[in-house]
């Protein structure tokens, strides 16, 4: 694995965000249903079922999570946010009996993500959405790591496809662990490569030429 | 924010929840720049380990002013810690990035790089598809690039 020189920022870690985090960027434009707690005046454009000047108060909308996270205050006058099905009570019976079973891809992807991030809102059941992600996380990782460990030089998509995006880059790393390790104990560790930067630039310049 | 204080003096405190969705929205476009153009950085300076020093013309054509500038920095302040290393003696860093096992080596030409002088003087012919046995150190740079291609038997 050649590009080791390309160190993008990491996501945050549990409630923090990273603020150059190209993932947590993409993370917290997910949209939660939310109820305006005060009036909004002059926006109403903003929310197309009526077609009113001002947003007025108590009107559900959707909202992305970085605008949630801005507007929230404790005291809520301006916005109280819904928990998302998947962090509802039905939903964490069902995770929490069977781990493995769900398709976290489909929940999410930012699965663990915006679930952490769900506990900036104060709502009452959060130490049970907070014990819900750490259950379910720790209810699948095992699997997981066995078979980024197992899995060498072989379509992976279909172990891959039901993760959440934390799960694929424990997956990748494993991945990426194994595959040294294997080119290692066939002496390729010291052959040299071409850069993968300048390989994809390469492919990048061909597609230019032909648009 | 400061509109917040004018609308407080002005009465019209009605006006700040808009007010601060605004603001809110002003501080995402920021976030969402300052991202980019960082993580365009860090791509950057990855290209002076993975490529060298000279970046080629197509990378350069999309590179900003301000960000040619910020690489030829970068590669200064590079070049004079490798300087300082060794107890003044320097130490190319950006070479042996994977353990040596031989001073020479087989290289094959993946696509036509002309002439190419090697220490002792002599002059080697890199035509596509021809194969060599040369210095590693010499090679190392241009098999990064995709010119060459380290053959191990």
């Amino acid at each position: 694995m050649d590009t080791q020189s390309y160190c993008p920022v990491p996501p945050g870690v549990g409630m923090e965000e990273n603020f150059l985090s190209l993932d947590d960027i993409l993370l917290s434009h997910e949209r939660l249903p939310v109820r305006t707690e005060c009036v909004f005046p002059r926006l109403g454009f903003l929310e197309k079922s009526s077609d009113t000047q001002d947003i007025p108060e108590a009107t559900k909308m959707e909202l992305p999570l970085w605008l949630s996270k801005g507007l929230y205050e404790r005291k809520r006058k301006v916005l109280s946010v819904e928990l998302p099905k998947v962090y509802r009570e039905g939903w964490r019976t069902v995770f929490t009996a069977d781990p493995n079973v769900v398709d976290l891809h489909k929940m999410g992807p930012y699965y663990y993500g915006l679930g952490s991030q769900m506990l900036h809102f104060d709502s009452p059941e959060n130490p049970d959405i907070a014990q819900a992600l750490l259950q379910t996380f720790i209810g699948r990782f095992r699997r997981t790591m066995d078979s980024s460990q197992n899995a060498y030089n072989e379509d992976t998509s279909a172990l891959v496809e039901r993760l959440d995006s934390l799960e694929k880059v424990l997956f990748r790393s494993g991945q990426n662990g194994l595959n040294s390790f294997q080119s290692w104990e066939k002496g390729q560790a010291s052959q040299l490569t071409a850069s993968s930067l300048v390989l994809n630039y390469r492919k990048r310049k061909l597609a230019d030429v032909q648009t | 924010p400061h509109c917040c204080v004018h609308a407080k003096s002005a009465a019209r405190s009605d006006l700040i929840p808009s007010i601060k969705l605004r603001h809110c929205c002003l501080l995402r476009n920021q976030r969402c720049i300052m991202a980019y153009l960082y993580d365009r950085l860090l791509r950057i300076r990855a290209l002076r380990w993975e490529y060298g020093s000279v970046l080629p013309a197509n990378v350069r054509f999309h590179m900003s002013a301000e960000e040619v500038q910020w690489f030829s920095q970068y590669k200064k302040s590079l070049a004079s810690f490798m300087r300082s290393l060794g107890g003044g003696a320097g130490l190319d860093i950006t070479q042996d990035m994977k353990p040596p096992k031989s001073l020479y080596i087989q290289v094959r030409c993946l696509k036509d790089h002309g002439e190419f002088e090697i220490d002792d003087g002599t002059v080697i012919l890199l035509k596509k598809n021809s194969q060599h046995f040369l210095p590693r150190w010499k090679c190392e740079q241009l098999i990064r690039q995709g010119v060459l291609e380290h053959v191990v038997s």
